[in-house]
């Protein structure tokens, strides 16, 4: 046998060289001087934790779980895992109400579209706010997304046009965004499907895709719900052969990396087969001949800001190019950085400080860019970046809907 | 402590701050005796520094040497109550690998239980079950109460201790000469290693506890003793890799311990009889490596791919009893000597062979002799009075000023270093939170607690007080901020630059042996850095031995 050909560790926390660039690109590290930072956090604290897990560093719940540091890796640690397999496995505070109500994206979303407007109205009244803020921790500033009346899979099921008329079919992973607070994403997705000759179907089953559950420690639930989907794209895939898409990074992210690296579900038959809509949109028109028309009339000047975990994917490369091919687009870059909400973390009183400290330079960058709304692949990040700049913020698939011309496209790609 | 402050006469000087002189001089002090511990490098420069750490439960011993045995868990026990923050009870297994002899397990057992040591007979899904580490292969397995000792901490406790109770101790100090006049030695010739100056202090009685270069210092007064210089090599792990220490249950013999110290393990040793020009020269060669590994792998599979950090080696001072002086019946056992009975000389005693395990009782035996000697009759407390650090509830631990989140990751780990000590370090700026090496959780405030209260002239003694430059990067971050707070605190500024240079060379000699892998991509890294961005040279100083010590 030959020895030491190479060193194996969990997440590759030997392959640290200590060269500290991630440290330099933690979002988190440069406002909160509490957090440890990514390689102390992570691989060096990891040795420490081997030796006594009393050596747990409780500073690690500020961690945003971004992942920019895993990008920033020029040894391929996974420092982000590092650090989330440690407050699984190492917080044993029990789970407080605030985070597991915020964490229960479905089961608070299914209750709350059943009263949509009286709960959309409390929870806008300040005193509500204020008393969220006092009892449970709830950052006042926040206001949580507006419920539907309706849930998508509900107009999916009676309202959507049929979809069983298109020869082609894709799998929609809606997510919990869509399906509570703003089916018209999901609307808009159908819409330009449906112009380039795909039908969309729902999976036979869809549960959270479970980051907020991860970010809040519920792992025995994460993991129940990400088997579930699994399952259901599994056989979305296999059966349908059809690939899964979604419109939210982050649930596409979690879905494809946080299941088997961080809950051990399994997903490597079917990883490649989900992705996100404006990848798998870009991929078609590169490889399959689909085209897009746009009405001639749309005129827009527009930014694109980068979700950490589109960073993450690789993938803002998609969404920029389609957004570009817009005619009527004109397009302004800016620098890729976190906006500091990061899911339920931003929500929560004690953070609040620190998320609107870390998307400080990104939103002078917005402002300053002049632009009629920016667009972004993740919901977290749109809520995030209206109410600290006051700049609307649509996700490419609704900027693509709304610019499209269907009766034109459904020509180009000879349907009609 | 600085030579102006040197009384002109003690009752004991003691030669060597290994964990036995340092033992011997914390004893002496605390019998009443005044004393000087003077040390040519640093603390546990020597053997001290260079072995396992094991806690031995006295189990490796039980079958070749009783006498050992029960040495060593009688002051395993002790050690456990006095040296708590130096200890770590990790318990130990000794295994049988498929290729041993079972049989083997029984004779171990039954020479435990006459020994005193308590070893129990476990299944060995049950072994695998308390060590994960284990090969699952076993097909024996004993419990016994090995354990981790930390032998930097461990010695500096006993200077610190002998300080506080009177004693005097200069390091970087080296003994060049012990006058003689009327067939008695009368005291110690020093020679400043950094000043060239010498000095010359009396005594009533001076202790050799040189360790193997114990049988020098002899030399100058004519005195013989017949050592046999053993040379043990060891390989540090990146990371603990085991919980609990891990024997391979057969005669002793090459790399057949892995023992888990503080952040990494260690597998070890090799054994070769060394000549003794070559005691000052403990390269690591690739055979040993390869023994190391061979063998290693075998006890602990994970051993194959995990990162090795550097490699070591020691000496072991095994002596010759007097009547075989072809050395064929060595000892590991304790070897006092009255030079006055054995060779005619008065005031002169030598306190070797051992163990670092038996360094207290060692002590205890050099300085009942001593005592005796002087007539003197202070009695032993060492079995009973905890080490500075391992007392119960002395202070607490200072808050931290800008970690609002209970204790951090560093300052738990201080406390792990020093024990009850660790209150004395201070947080007086958001400078003294941070961290200078971050491998190994080292503040700044503990860099200066280190560089005021626990001797330290340089980068070494800084490391060997507070794991600076240990861990993964070998001093790659931690070596130039450390080299910035000593040049600034010590008003030495001119020669940081030169300490430097040693250090890191120092370290990069400790992971040339196993220069592969992230190792090498380390040690690369840390060059680039230093020798390509900074512009850092080697140390043309003379300063530059005593440094790497």
């Amino acid at each position: 046998m030959e020895y030491q050909v190479k060193n194996i560790s969990p997440n590759n926390f030997e392959q640290c060289i200590k060269c500290t660039i991630c440290t330099a690109y933690c979002p988190v590290l440069a406002v909160n001087p509490d957090y440890p930072g990514p390689k102390q956090a992570g691989p060096d604290g990891e040795r420490y934790r081997l030796k006594n897990p009393e050596f747990y560093d409780k500073a690690l719940k500020y961690c945003l779980n971004c992942k920019r540091c895993e990008v920033a890796c020029p040894s391929n640690v996974k420092i982000g895992d590092i650090i989330q397999m440690a407050r699984l496995d190492y917080d044993k505070k029990p789970v407080p109400l605030r985070d597991w109500t915020l964490a229960n994206t479905d089961f608070v979303g299914s209750m709350a579209t059943k009263m949509a407007p009286i709960v959309n109205t409390v929870l806008k009244m300040p005193i509500v706010k204020k008393a969220m803020d006092v009892t449970i921790g709830v950052d006042s500033h926040r206001q949580f997304p507006a419920y539907a009346g309706r849930t998508f899979e509900s107009w999916m099921k009676k309202k959507a046009p049929d979809q069983s008329v298109y020869a082609r079919q894709v799998s929609y992973f809606h997510g919990c965004y869509v399906n509570y607070n703003y089916p018209k994403l999901g609307q808009d997705f159908v819409k330009v499907m449906n112009a380039i000759g795909y039908g969309v179907r729902l999976l036979e089953k869809e549960k959270c895709c479970g980051v907020a559950k991860i970010a809040n420690r519920l792992v025995k639930e994460a993991k129940r719900d990400a088997e579930l989907n699994i399952n259901s794209i599994r056989k979305a895939v296999m059966e349908g052969h059809a690939p899964v898409v979604g419109t939210s990074s982050t649930c596409i992210f979690t879905m494809r990396d946080e299941y088997p690296h961080l809950l051990g579900v399994d997903n490597s038959d079917v990883r490649e087969d989900i992705l996100i809509a404006t990848a798998w949109l870009y991929r078609l028109m590169e490889t399959e001949g689909v085209k897009l028309v746009f009405r001639p009339d749309y005129k827009a000047r527009i930014t694109y800001h980068t979700p950490c975990h589109m960073q993450k994917l690789g993938w803002t490369i998609y969404s920029v190019s389609l957004l570009k091919s817009i005619p009527g687009v004109d397009f302004v870059p800016i620098e890729s950085q976190c906006c500091g909400i990061a899911g339920t973390y931003g929500f929560k009183k004690e953070n609040y400080a620190y998320s609107q400290a870390i998307g400080k330079d990104l939103f002078e960058h917005i402002k300053e860019a002049n632009v009629d709304f920016v667009a972004t692949d993740c919901e977290t990040c749109k809520w995030q970046i209206e109410m600290s700049t006051g700049v609307p913020v649509y996700n490419p698939i609704s900027v693509i809907a709304d610019a499209l011309d269907v009766e034109a496209t459904r020509r180009a790609n000879g349907l009609v | 402590m600085d030579k102006k402050h040197c009384k002109k006469h003690y009752d004991v000087i003691v030669i060597g701050a290994g964990a036995t002189g340092a033992g011997t001089a914390r004893d002496c002090a605390m019998r009443g005796l005044s004393t000087l511990l003077v040390e040519r490098f640093d603390f546990t420069a020597g053997a001290t520094g260079r072995n396992h750490g094991l806690l031995h439960s006295g189990a490796r011993y039980a079958v070749t040497d009783r006498e050992s045995a029960t040495e060593c868990i009688k002051e395993n026990m002790i050690l456990r109550k006095i040296a708590r923050h130096c200890v770590e009870e990790t318990g130990g297994l000794f295994v049988t690998l498929p290729e041993d002899d079972l049989e083997y397990q029984k004779k171990f057992v039954e020479s435990c239980r006459l020994s005193g040591i308590d070893a129990e007979v476990i299944d060995p899904a049950e072994a695998l079950r308390l060590e994960p580490a284990v090969n699952p292969d076993i097909i024996g397995a004993v419990k016994v109460p090995d354990g981790a000792v930390d032998p930097f901490r461990l010695t500096t406790a006993n200077a610190i201790s002998a300080r506080q109770h009177g004693a005097d101790i200069l390091t970087y100090h080296e003994v060049v000469d012990l006058p003689v006049s009327n067939g008695r030695v009368t005291g110690v010739e020093l020679l400043d290693r950094h000043t060239g100056e010498r000095l010359v202090v009396d005594a009533s009685l001076v202790i050799n506890a040189g360790g193997i270069w114990g049988h020098l210092i002899a030399k100058k007064v004519g005195v013989t003793i017949n050592m046999f210089p053993a040379k043990g090599a060891l390989l540090i792990f990146g990371h603990r890799v085991n919980n609990t220490v891990i024997n391979r249950c057969r005669k002793p013999a090459d790399a057949d311990i892995l023992v888990p110290g503080d952040t990494i393990s260690l597998i070890g040793t090799t054994s070769s009889r060394v000549p003794f020009d070559q005691v000052d020269n403990m390269d690591v060669t690739q055979e040993e490596v390869d023994v190391l590994l061979r063998e290693g792998v075998k006890i602990a599979p994970s051993l194959a791919y995990t990162r090795i950090l550097r490699a070591y080696a020691g000496v072991r001072p095994l002596v010759a009893s007097d009547d075989d002086p072809s050395g064929r019946t060595i000892s590991r056992g304790i070897v006092c000597l009255d030079h006055a009975t054995r060779d005619g000389l008065e005031g002169f005693i030598t306190i070797t062979g051992g163990k670092l395990m038996t360094y207290r009782l060692m002590a205890e035996w050099a300085t009942d002799m001593a005592c005796r000697k002087l007539g003197h009759t202070g009695v032993c407390r060492t079995a009973e009075t905890p080490l500075p650090g391992s007392e119960e509830n002395v202070g607490e631990d200072k808050p931290r000023k800008s970690h609002i989140i209970e204790m951090s990751t560093d300052q738990l780990a201080a406390q792990g270093r020093h024990g009850s000590l660790s209150s004395e370090i201070e947080y007086k700026s958001d400078t003294d939170d941070a961290l200078v090496c971050e491998c190994e959780e080292v503040s700044v405030g503990e860099i200066k607690y280190a560089i005021d209260k626990l001797h330290v002239n340089n980068l070494v003694n800084l490391r060997r007080r507070t794991r600076l430059g240990m861990g993964t990067c070998q001093g790659g971050l931690c070596a130039c901020r450390a080299a910035a707070i000593l040049g600034n605190e010590l008003g030495k500024r001119d020669e940081a630059l030169c300490d430097l240079a040693s250090f890191v060379n120092e370290r990069w000699k400790g992971m040339m042996p196993v220069a592969w892998g992230q190792t090498l991509v380390e040690a690369q890294f840390t060059s680039w850095m230093y020798e390509g961005v900074c512009g850092l040279e080697p140390c043309k100083d003379n300063i530059k031995e005593t440094h790497q010590q």
